[in-house]
């Protein structure tokens, strides 16, 4: 940001996880103090935010957006991709390797690094490729990239999947090295190749669509949690989709295999049937699932089968989604409305509470991703990464007011619950009702 | 009706009306002078994104005989290879100014994108592995004009259906109009979800000819693509045309009474023997001919009949 907040600033009447009313004191961007102490504490002079009836949130952690630089700047820059995850909530995010060029090298890591610091909405945080140039061939520089002043731990070829078993047993026992973990996009390109497009079922069947089976994702998980006990190393299972994948992973854990999973706020709330019309903003990948497949995703994340919830934040210019559905590009936006889908799908539904959303939406994203600066929680002497939300208000998704530059936004036109009201980076408002806040100059 | 996007588009009134239209129309092609005032002034695109040859032939002479203003256009290769969105091209020729556009492409629902896209009519001439809707029609055309009203009547389609557009087509026409339809081919190539589907639907699926053959009006016999086999759907032309094909020792088991129809074109001796292929019962030829006069039939409720869009 363009300066350290020097007042210090008192947040009053917020409640903290929906756990109680009590007041946060940030000085110099961390917690000071919380409660009767924040009151006490406070400097004359503080600046005071009034938060009445707003649920105080750590800063959301977002383990898996596309941010599309470098490469393709016209879908989103890292600037505008981070303003839209401030706008979210978020305060920190994983941008993924599959950028043009790769993020495959040190160097490649730390731009996105520093063009996200430039930004200085959220930090932004490269996701290393596993493979050179995702090629799926030979490992990229794994441990140049994990001593890079990127840090960089979690490695993705996401968009495609390491298919070939010999290199993930390889990647996933190297990054051991360094506490490293291999985000796995699970699609046996065998079973569902580049074509698929739609889960493979009765509707696939009416409409003529190339089918995605469930199949394809859940052997892949099968395999790699067990090359995850072989090796005794961490894999990430991103956008986990199907019933089938959550009950391979429920069974590892219990085996006390190093397993975690995501799953994406469209896999939470959005089903197959939408493909009914063929339009493109519904092609996602992996494509949306079933009812029962979604019911499965949301049991699965409020018992904590499915660690976190991340994104797949992927923006595509307009024209790259107005082909042919078969020909459209995959992928869909979501860092700005992910909380909200979460509170309407999750919390308004009684199963999960808002220190549960705190857990999956921040702490754990962080943890799996050893993040030390961030997830941390609301607690006194942690960064003052704070997302305050208004847990009731409806709103109507306008895909034209989004901070991101795509509009590929399924959620235009639909009624959600739950609004980011303003969003604090280290103790500065990096977003306020949707719209940005300064950043870095 | 302003587009013909799917079968489900129809209901079984509509449905009739179309198919009763088509047999003025199919007196008009047996005339000398095959010409009809109606569609003056109109203007047709034939947009095949796709090769075609007998359903583009027959959409272009369906259109002429009727006095419209036809235009072929191909659009071969993906839009996207050519770095312009499917949006951009078709609105393109919309904004020429044309009534109707009759798309054929290779990929599924893309008629129906089309349609969102632009303000002419829209006619679906085969999308992917969808629907073929004047196939469909056609087909129940031809049937009609042999075995009468077709409730009741028990239709058997075989062959690679999950990868048919014409057979998606034909299920919705035919539940419409009443007859019990009976899917046949292996468990590799019946469409995604089949099992559900049939229950909603109502219709059976088997995997043995020999049992469903006896009890048939019409069987319906479906292109099987040799280039299926490398994708493993089935090990050999040779197992297939025992174990599926329409053989001549099956064409004598046939009821006496049934016709035998395929969209075409055919492979001899795989799906269907050169005796089953020219058999009396064979409805193939008739099924080219119905096409023109259907096709005549589609464009003119869609640009001058009741509730057109004029």
């Amino acid at each position: 940001m363009s300066s350290a907040t020097t007042t210090p600033l008192v947040v009053t009447g917020a409640d903290l996880l929906g756990q109680g009313v009590q007041d946060i004191l940030v000085v110099d961007g961390h917690i000071a103090a919380l409660g009767a102490d924040a009151r006490e504490q406070a400097p004359a002079g503080a600046q005071q935010l009034h938060a009445d009836g707003m649920v105080a949130l750590p800063g959301l952690v977002d383990l898996h957006t596309h941010l599309r630089e470098p490469g393709r700047e016209d879908a989103e820059t890292i600037a505008t991709g981070s303003a839209a995850a401030a706008a979210g909530g978020y305060t920190a995010v994983f941008a993924m390797a599959n950028t043009s060029p790769v993020t495959d090298t040190a160097e490649a890591a730390e731009r996105v690094l520093d063009l996200g610091q430039r930004a200085g909405y959220v930090d932004v945080h490269p996701v290393g490729a596993v493979t050179k140039e995702l090629a799926g061939l030979e490992l990229a520089e794994l441990g140049l990239m994990a001593r890079s002043r990127a840090r960089v731990r979690v490695f993705s070829d996401d968009g495609r999947c390491v298919h070939d078993a010999r290199l993930m047993r390889r990647a996933l026992e190297y990054v051991k090295a360094f506490d490293g973990v291999v985000s796995q996009h699970a699609q046996d390109p065998q079973l569902a190749d580049g074509t698929a497009c739609c889960h493979e079922g009765e509707l696939s069947g009416r409409l003529g669509l190339p089918g995605w089976p469930g199949v394809a994702e859940e052997s892949i998980v099968a395999r790699d949690v067990m090359l995850a006990r072989h090796t005794g190393s961490r894999v990430h299972i991103a956008h986990v989709s199907t019933a089938g994948s959550v009950e391979v992973v429920r069974w590892a854990k219990a085996q006390g295999i190093a397993v975690t999973a995501e799953v994406t706020p469209h896999h939470l709330m959005l089903t197959t049937d939408l493909l009914t019309g063929y339009d493109p903003v519904y092609k996602v990948n992996p494509p949306l699932r079933p009812a029962e497949d979604v019911e499965a995703l949301r049991t699965a994340l409020a018992d904590g089968t499915i660690d976190i919830v991340a994104t797949d934040h992927a923006p595509h210019v307009r024209q790259d989604k107005e082909h042919a559905f078969t020909d459209a590009a995959f992928g869909m936006l979501g860092l700005e409305q992910a909380l909200a889908v979460v509170t309407t799908t999750m919390v308004t539904t009684g199963r999960m509470g808002w220190a549960d959303v705190a857990r999956v939406m921040s702490a754990a994203p962080a943890a799996i991703a050893r993040l030390r600066t961030q997830g941390q929680g609301l607690v006194v002497g942690a960064p003052a990464n704070i997302a305050l939300v208004d847990p009731a208000r409806e709103v109507t998704v306008d895909s034209a007011t989004s901070q991101s530059l795509s509009r590929n936004n399924p959620w235009h036109g639909r009624t959600l619950t739950g609004a980011v009201h303003l969003t604090l980076l280290r103790g500065d408002v990096t977003a306020r009702e949707g719209l940005v806040w300064g950043g870095a100059a | 009706m302003r587009h013909l996007l799917s079968m489900a588009d129809l209901d079984r009134a509509e449905i009739l009306r179309i198919l009763d239209t088509a047999v003025t129309m199919h007196e008009v092609q047996h005339r000398e002078v095959k010409k009809l005032p109606t569609l003056r002034g109109r203007t047709i695109i034939n947009f095949f994104f796709e090769d075609s040859t007998r359903t583009r032939s027959s959409f272009e002479l369906a259109g002429k005989w009727m006095s419209a203003d036809t235009i072929n256009l191909t659009g071969k290769g993906t839009s996207v290879s050519k770095g312009e969105s499917l949006r951009d091209t078709v609105r393109t020729i919309d904004a020429m100014g044309v009534d109707m556009m009759v798309i054929r492409h290779m990929a599924s629902g893309a008629p129906a994108q089309i349609a969102q896209w632009t303000g002419c009519s829209i006619v679906n001439a085969g999308d992917g592995t969808h629907e073929h809707p004047s196939q469909a029609l056609l087909d129940a055309y031809t049937m009609r004009a042999r075995l009468g009203d077709l409730e009741g009547r028990h239709v058997a389609i075989v062959g690679d259906l999950t990868h048919s557009r014409v057979l998606r087509s034909n299920l919705l026409c035919l539940r419409s109009l009443g007859a019990r339809v009976t899917l046949v081919a292996p468990p590799t190539l019946m469409p995604s979800g089949i099992g559900p589907w049939s229950d909603t639907d109502g219709f059976a699926t088997s995997y043995e000819l020999d049992d469903v053959l006896p009890s048939v009006d019409a069987v319906m016999m479906l292109r099987v693509q040799r280039e299926r086999m490398g994708g493993g759907f089935f090990p050999t032309a040779r197992e297939y045309a025992v174990t599926y094909g329409l053989t001549t020792a099956r064409l004598r088991r046939l009821p006496e009474h049934a016709v035998i129809c395929h969209p075409g074109p055919m492979n001899r001796g795989l799906e269907i023997s050169g005796d089953a292929a020219d058999a009396a019962q064979s409805l193939v030829l008739d099924q080219v001919s119905a096409g023109v006069a259907v096709r005549m039939s589609i464009l003119y409720h869609l640009l001058a009949g009741e509730g057109s869009d004029q």
